[in-house]
C-alpha cells in the first residue's frame, strides 16, 4: 500500500516538472522526455542484475555467523566488522534491511546494526560500481565516498550514547 | 509568466556523459558474482528454493521499474528547469552552512529511493550547486529519506527503531558535506582544480 503512495508522489513530481517544461517550450519538454527515457533504458540491465541477484546473495549469507560477530559485546570491533559487512552487502533496497533485521533478532547489538545499515546505505560496493560511477561525475563520487567514511562510526557512537530505543 | 516568452531561456549545459556500453566491466563482474550465488543456491538448496527467490526478486524488479523511470525523468527535467541563479544562491559555492542545511532538507523531503538520487544529484551539480551541498543532499536522501523508511525499513525494523535511527542520523549529511568541502578544497589547492 505504502508502495503506491511513493509511486504516486514520484509521478506527481514528474507530471509537475513535465508540465513546467511544456509551458516553457516544446523542445525543452521533448528533450527532457527523450533524455529521461534514454537514461532509463541504459539503467535497465543494471537494475535487473542488481535486484534479481541480491536475493541470491542474501540467501547464501550465513546469518548465524553474522549475528555472533555483531553481538552487543563485540564493541568497537563489532562496529568495524559491521561497517565492512555493510560495505560489502549488495545494494538494492531489501538486502541490507533484511540482514540487519535478522541480525538484531538473533542478538546483534543495536549500535552495530545501526553502523551496518548506515555503512550499507552509504557505501555498498556494488551500488558504487553499478550506479554511482556510471551515472555521476567521478569527482562527485569520490568526494561523496570520502565525506561518508566516518559516518557509520559516528552513527554507532550516537547509538551508544542515546541507548536503545 | 514564462508563457509570454517567445523563446525558451538559455538551457543549462546538458550533462556530459561518456558514451558507455550497457555492460561495462563492473556490471559484468557483479553479474558473475550474482550468477555464482544463484548457482550455489540452485545446487545447495534445490530448484524450488531457487525459483522462489527468483520470483520474489523479479516481482521486486517490477515494483522498482516505475520508480527508476520516474527518477530518470525527474533528473532530466530538473537539469533543464532549475534556474541556475536560484541553485547557485541556495546551494551554490557561496551558500556556506545554510546551503548544507537546505540541501539536507531537500534530500529528506524529495520522494524516491536510492535508485533515483544519482541522476538528480548530477543535475544539481550541472546547474551550479556546490559539491558539499550536493553530497549533503545525497547523504540526506540515503539516510533520512522518508520514502525509503516507509517502504522498506519500517516493515523490517518497526517504527521505534526507525525513528531512533533517523534521530541519530540527523547531523550526518552536514558532516559529510563539510568533510567533502574540506577535501575538495585540499585537492584543488595541492593538485590544481580538476
Amino acid at each position: 500500500m505504502t508502495l503506491y503512495i511513493v509511486e504516486a508522489l514520484l509521478w506527481t513530481l514528474v507530471a509537475a516538472l513535465a508540465l513546467a517544461a511544456a509551458v516553457k517550450g516544446r523542445i525543452l519538454f521533448r528533450d527532457g522526455v527523450r533524455e529521461g527515457a534514454m537514461d532509463f533504458l541504459r539503467l535497465l540491465p543494471k537494475v535487473l542484475i542488481g535486484v534479481v541477484g541480491s536475493g541470491f546473495i542474501a540467501a547464501i549469507m550465513p546469518p548465524d555467523i553474522m549475528a555472533r560477530w555483531l553481538g552487543p559485546e563485540s564493541g568497537f570491533l563489532g562496529v568495524v566488522i559491521a561497517v565492512l559487512g555493510g560495505a560489502f552487502t549488495p545494494g538494492g533496497p531489501v538486502v541490507g534491511f533484511s540482514i540487519g533485521a535478522a541480525a538484531i533478532k538473533s542478538g546483534a547489538g543495536a549500535p552495530q546494526v545501526i553502523a551496518y545499515i548506515t555503512a550499507w546505505a552509504l557505501y555498498a560496493v556494488q551500488r558504487f560500481f553499478l550506479w554511482e560511477l556510471p551515472i555521476m561525475p567521478r569527482r562527485l563520487v569520490w568526494l561523496r565516498l570520502i565525506g561518508s567514511l566516518p559516518l557509520p562510526f559516528i552513527a554507532a557512537a550516537g547509538a551508544m550514547l542515546l541507548g536503545r530505543p | 509568466m514564462t508563457t509570454a516568452e517567445p523563446t525558451p531561456p538559455p538551457l543549462p549545459p546538458i550533462i556530459k556523459r561518456r558514451k558507455r556500453k550497457p555492460f561495462d566491466w563492473s556490471t559484468a563482474g557483479i553479474g558473475l558474482v550474482m550468477t555464482t550465488a544463484a548457482a550455489i543456491v540452485f545446487f545447495r538448496d534445490g530448484r524450488d528454493r531457487f525459483l522462489e527467490i527468483l520470483y520474489t526478486d523479479l516481482r521486486l524488479f517490477g515494483d522498482v521499474l516505475l520508480k527508476v523511470a520516474a527518477g530518470c525523468l525527474i533528473g532530466a527535467f530538473l537539469a533543464r528547469l532549475l534556474p541556475r541563479e536560484l541553485v547557485a544562491k541556495w546551494i551554490g559555492a557561496e551558500s556556506g552552512f545554510l546551503g548544507l542545511l537546505i540541501a539536507t532538507l531537500l534530500g529528506a523531503v524529495l520522494p524516491g529511493g536510492p535508485v533515483t538520487i544519482y541522476p538528480i544529484a548530477s543535475a544539481f551539480l550541472v546547474v551550479g550547486a556546490d559539491v558539499g551541498a550536493t553530497i549533503a543532499f545525497i547523504t540526506s536522501w540515503t539516510l533520512l529519506g522518508y520514502t525509503r523508511a516507509l517502504v522498506w525499513e519500517i516493515p523490517f525494523f518497526g517504527l521505534d527503531f526507525v525513528i531512533w535511527r533517523t534521530l541519530i542520523s540527523l547531523p550526518l549529511p552536514i558532516i559529510a558535506g563539510l568533510l567533502a568541502r574540506v577535501v575538495a578544497r585540499m585537492v584543488a589547492k595541492n593538485w590544481g582544480n580538476t
